[in-house]
Parts: structure tokens; sequence; C-alpha cells
């Protein structure tokens, strides 16, 4: 029963009875070694997040509107957290995976490197990059690995209020004075692209695909998801009268889907490999944050040692 | 935790998975004199319709607790932000899957 193939053949088996895989299950070295690049880089991801939205906490336009970025961002903060969580139960240490963004080695995703200019950026941000992240962490609720399911379900039900927040923000732009609903249009007109980005590289291109599959880590492809968001999102963009900036956007009554434009994969490999517009700020914020916390760190551990040896003399 | 000089076995709290993809649930508590015979011990007791698929024991005084006398302070702040609700928000009228 200890032979590989036996082992491999008995994890397949098991998810394929949809049972979810635990920390001690035995599993084959590359699901671990995926999940922990998956988990990590999504936990990045919901951490590098915050400084695109915390760029305008302090310029919000109203009480309401700096309380509920505020309510946001935080929420960001605890996402990284429960997946951070989720990735050590695979058995890597969270100094490893934390000092694995600080010096650029692990991604996150590509959306963070684009900047935030205008206040309808927040509402972009939150409508159609929370709305992509949704699609996707609505279908991980389902995923194999128990931990980073149970974590994906507890951030669900949690941001359930963001993608609302974000589309508030742009009916009500795009309600104002010209001079608004053009912002409003103008942030649709940025971050539309990098959005469709977010689901990844075409099935055809995309090659740790077949392996998540197989192992119900993913259930959905990228494409199907990407598809599945721009029907979505169109008609939500007319009820509030903005124009996707996709001059080959149609609607196929064969299909009773969107046809749509090519995406511009050579911008998304650029941003990728480290290139895009912020790229280098999001790090060095990152590096910045870390390197002026170290002396909280060092302080409360100080403080923990010198409670206990009060407590044991 | 200073089980060490009583000859009394220290306590345990149980917590059991019912089922993979679950989480573990606090289900109670029993002695034990170490953690394998806890274990043991909590297949026994809680777990002897079906309940289980995994067991976790963790020594009782490892756990600390908020104050029940703290409840209000630590929970209160969190009733004024309805925002933090997917319901609090406006949506347009005739938006579908938001």
């Amino acid at each position: 029963m200890t032979d590989v193939t036996n082992l491999e053949e008995r994890f397949q088996a098991r998810i394929d009875a949809e049972q979810k895989i635990e920390p001690k299950d035995w599993m084959p070295e590359k699901y671990r070694k995926t999940l922990v690049r998956q988990i990590s880089q999504h936990a990045h991801s919901e951490v590098v997040g915050m400084l695109p939205e915390g760029n305008w906490i302090t310029r919000a336009p109203s009480l309401r509107r700096k309380a509920i970025l505020l309510a946001k961002v935080q929420d960001e903060a605890g996402h990284g957290l429960y997946l951070y969580s989720a990735c050590e139960t695979l058995g890597v240490t969270r100094e490893k995976t934390i000092d694995d963004l600080l010096s650029g080695k692990a991604k996150y995703s590509s959306i963070f490197n684009y900047p935030t200019l205008t206040w309808a950026d927040i509402g972009a941000v939150g409508w159609l990059v929370d709305g992509a992240a949704i699609m996707n962490q609505v279908m991980l609720c389902r995923t194999s690995y128990g931990p980073y399911a149970r974590a994906m379900v507890r951030i669900c039900k949690e941001e359930s209020f963001h993608q609302r927040q974000g589309y508030e923000i742009m009916s009500v732009l795009a309600k104002g004075t010209p001079e608004q609903k053009e912002m409003a249009q103008d942030a649709l007109n940025r971050w539309w692209w990098p959005s469709l980005m977010m689901f990844g590289p075409s099935d055809a291109n995309s090659p740790n695909s077949a392996d998540s599959m197989k192992w119900k880590i993913k259930r959905q492809s990228n494409d199907e998801l990407r598809q599945i968001f721009i029907d979505r999102t169109v008609q939500q963009a007319e009820v509030i009268g903005l124009t996707i900036p996709d001059p080959e956007l149609k609607w196929n009554e064969a299909t009773k889907h969107y046809d749509w434009g090519a995406i511009d994969w050579t911008e998304f490999n650029n941003v990728v490999a480290g290139n895009g517009p912020c790229n280098k700020e999001r790090l060095a914020a990152r590096n910045k944050a870390h390197d002026e916390g170290a002396w909280v760190r060092e302080a409360a551990l100080a403080y923990a040692a010198k409670k206990a040896k009060k407590q044991a003399a | 935790m200073s089980a060490e000089n009583s000859n009394n076995w220290p306590l345990w709290e149980v917590f059991i998975q019912s089922k993979r993809g679950l989480e573990h649930k606090h289900v109670g508590s029993l002695h034990a004199a170490d953690a394998q015979m806890a274990i043991e011990n909590a297949r026994d007791v809680y777990t002897r319709r079906q309940e289980g698929n995994s067991i976790w024991v963790v020594p009782a005084g490892a756990i600390s607790s908020s104050q029940p006398d703290d409840a209000a302070m630590l929970f209160d702040p969190a009733d004024d932000k309805t925002y933090r609700h997917p319901t609090f928000y406006v949506m347009p009228e005739g938006a579908k899957y938001i």
C-alpha cells in the first residue's frame, strides 16, 4: 500500500468521489506545490490589493464612502491572513511565504500593478476587479483542498459587499454631472481589459490548467469564467449607461453569449514580467511597510518574554 | 497545566470533524494521561454514532479565552457598521447578478 502509484490512485479516487483532501492526507508532491503556489499568490494579491484602494482612503468624497472603503481594505487584510494560514497547512512557513513576496520571487495578481488615478477607479476596482475575483472565488469554494475551500467560503461571504459598493459608486457617478459620468467611463475604459486578463491566459496557453482540473483545484477553465463575467458585466454597464470599451463586443444569438475583441496578451505578459505601471511601487511599498514594522514585531516579542518571566517569578 | 505534580489526568478539549471538508468543531472535553489516550478516549466517547472523520485534542490549559465581561467592548462596535453587509447598498433598477 506504500507504492506511490497505488497512493496516487487512491488520491485521485478520493477526488473523483468529491471528497476533500485534508492536510494529513497523502498527496502528490505536484498537487502540494501547485496549491502552495496558487494559495500564496492569492494571499499576496489580497495584501498587495490593499495598496491601490488604500490610496483613496484619505480622499474619499464623503464620510460614508470613507468608512466603506476602510471596511473593504480591512477585509482584504483579513482575507490575506485566511489564505496565508491555509498555505501553512501545506508545510510552508509564513516567513518563507512573505519573504518570497518581498523579494519579488512570488507573483500576485497583475491587476494591482495598475494605478488608481481618480475616485471613479475605486468604483471600477470594486465592480470589475472584485467582480472578476468573485467569479474565481465562488468556484474555489468547491476546490478539492479542505483548508483552501473553507477559507474561500468565509472570504466569499465577507466579500459580497465589495462588488456592490463599487457598482454603487459607478452608478452614482454615471447619474451625476457630465464630468462625473465621464470620469466613470474613463475608469471603465482603463480597467476593463486588465480585469479580463485577471482570469489568466486563454485555455490553449494555460500550462497548469490540465492538472488543476484533474485534481479539482479548479472546476471551470479561465475562458469559461471570463465569458460568464463578460456576459454579466455588459448588462450591468448598460443599466447604468456606461459603454464597454470593446468595439467588437456583440451579442451572439446562436451561442447565447457575447462575442468580444482580442485581449492584448503582450501587455499581460509585460505586467507579469514586472514591467507594469506600478510593479516597482507596489513591491517597494510592501518592503517599506515590512521594514518599518520590524520594531513592532520585536517589541511584541520582548513584551511577551517579559510577561512570561514575571509570571514564572 | 501543572498536572505533573498531581496524580490526576489532565483535561483535553476535543474537536471533531464530522466529514472531510468541514471544519473541526468543539464537542466537549475529557481527561486522559496523554494526547494519544485523549484521541482514543475521544473516539470512544464522541464518535459512537458515525460523528467522526478526524479528531483533534488540545490541552485545556493551552486555550486562552476572552472574558465574558469584555463581550460588549469587543463585539458591540460591529453593530453600527451595517456597510459591511451587501444589503446596505442601493443597486440600480434592473441590474442582474450583483
